[in-house]
């Protein structure tokens, strides 16, 4: 017995799930048809202020581009952006979608720190056994339902704060096709340096272009001699400067207490600003 | 996903879609040429499965609501959503008995979910939603959990 090929069948596959999904991919191009670029910010190691650093930019962005900045909060398990740009809900669903929240200095703001209970995990509701099998499907759909179903607007800027890791570029990129790029963070240990390098391969090898590296925490102030001091040994963000031809837009000392609101170091803005243009 | 008649070498008619329980979900078909009928039953996780990228097996048949995944999988905080305009298009109206069955619904979904309903009693040519008209809704639409 031999069967006849799906496309042989001429007759139309009622569920259309493939084209439920390219439905799903064409949503997201309308909404973000008014953005006019989606920066992701990345690191492969946790903890580097990738997320503190993503709300600094935001908000020293947001005076010098005149349509606004949004910033998706892609670390869903761990979102933080949100209390940085001091959001809260609810979140307005109309007709056109679900509205952002507005943050400080008017960033447009989504996170599932909006929507999960205080201090309770970002859990499903089914099912109850083999969740390894779609937590990543059902994550995977959250994203794209914030770039799709948020109402952005118009935006000159709409930055991705990913989680740590190497895959939520490669995720992005495919939802997004048309990103502007990625800004990639580190601290200056060695450990973070193989870490992040491990992430700008992946994302080159997805063709995400890198626009630069910011190293944070890269110095301190000494509080009885005044000077700048290493808070970590290495050089991670020249290293991977050089190693991949990226730019190092700049060196963030670590400042304790410094929040969002002012955004205080020194050219990060403008170096930033001169990558994306 | 199409089932062809052996015998004929036809494409099978989809007939009818049921959620019968524990997640399964149940599709028949019947042959145009012989009429030969057959059920599919898929199992709670591969209905679960398809279902967490947001698509429907057996199709689409209202528009998608703003972040219906999100929505109808997380476990968020209540107030985490405040629908405008609940009543939506249509000017479609609720009887008090299915507005106390909405109540059970979960707050951080029940906006969507009145949407969902209003919505196809619109497209049903329905003026008043009452609880039989919600159990009709839900069948159709596969709805069982709402």
């Amino acid at each position: 017995m031999s069967f006849r090929t799906y496309h042989d069948v001429a007759g139309e596959d009622r569920s259309r799930l493939y084209a439920q999904v390219v439905a799903q991919r064409e949503r997201v191009g309308r909404r973000l048809a008014s953005v006019r670029r989606v920066v992701a910010v990345l690191s492969g190691k946790g903890g580097v202020g990738k997320s503190h650093l993503t709300a600094t930019l935001a908000a020293g962005l947001a005076s010098r581009l005149e349509q606004g900045v949004g910033v998706l909060d892609a670390d869903l398990r761990s979102p933080t952006v949100a209390r940085l740009l001091a959001v809260s809900g609810p979140l307005r669903v109309t007709e056109d979608g679900v509205e952002p929240a507005i943050g400080t200095a008017g960033v447009r703001v989504v996170s599932t720190d909006l929507l999960l209970e205080e201090s309770q995990p970002l859990r499903w509701r089914e099912p109850a056994t083999e969740r390894f099998v779609w937590r990543g499907v059902l994550e995977t759909g959250t994203l794209r339902e914030f770039l799709s179903d948020v109402v952005w607007g118009t935006l000159d800027l709409l930055l991705v704060d990913l989680p740590p890791g190497a895959d939520g570029g490669v995720d992005l990129k495919q939802m997004v096709p048309n990103l502007a790029g990625a800004l990639v963070v580190t601290i200056p240990s060695e450990e973070s340096r193989r870490s992040v390098a491990r992430t700008m391969c992946s994302a080159s090898e997805a063709g995400i272009p890198l626009l630069g590296i910011v190293e944070n925490m890269s110095s301190y102030r000494c509080e009885d001699c005044g000077a700048q001091r290493a808070l970590f040994d290495g050089t991670a963000g020249a290293d991977l400067s050089e190693e991949f031809g990226v730019p190092l837009l700049a060196r963030v000392p670590f400042t304790p207490g410094a929040g969002p609101a002012s955004c205080d170091t020194p050219g990060l803005v403008d170096a930033f600003l001169e990558c994306i243009r | 996903m199409k089932f062809l008649c052996v015998g004929c070498d036809e494409q099978m008619t989809f007939e009818e879609r049921q959620e019968p329980g524990d997640g399964t979900f149940a599709a028949s078909f019947s042959c145009p040429k012989c009429g030969h009928k057959v059920a599919m039953l898929a199992n709670p996780m591969e209905t679960q499965l398809v279902g967490a990228l947001g698509v429907r097996i057996g199709g689409r048949t209202l528009d998608e609501q703003p972040m219906q995944l999100t929505r109808s999988s997380m476990i968020g905080r209540e107030d985490a959503f405040e629908d405008i305009a609940p009543g939506g298009p249509g000017g479609v109206r609720w009887s008090a008995e299915s507005e106390e069955r909405l109540t059970r619904v979960p707050k951080f979904v029940r906006g969507m979910v009145k949407k969902i309903y209003v919505e196809w009693a619109a497209e049903h040519g329905i003026a008043e939603i009452t609880p039989a008209v919600m159990d009709e809704a839900r069948v159709d639409l596969g709805l069982e959990a709402m």
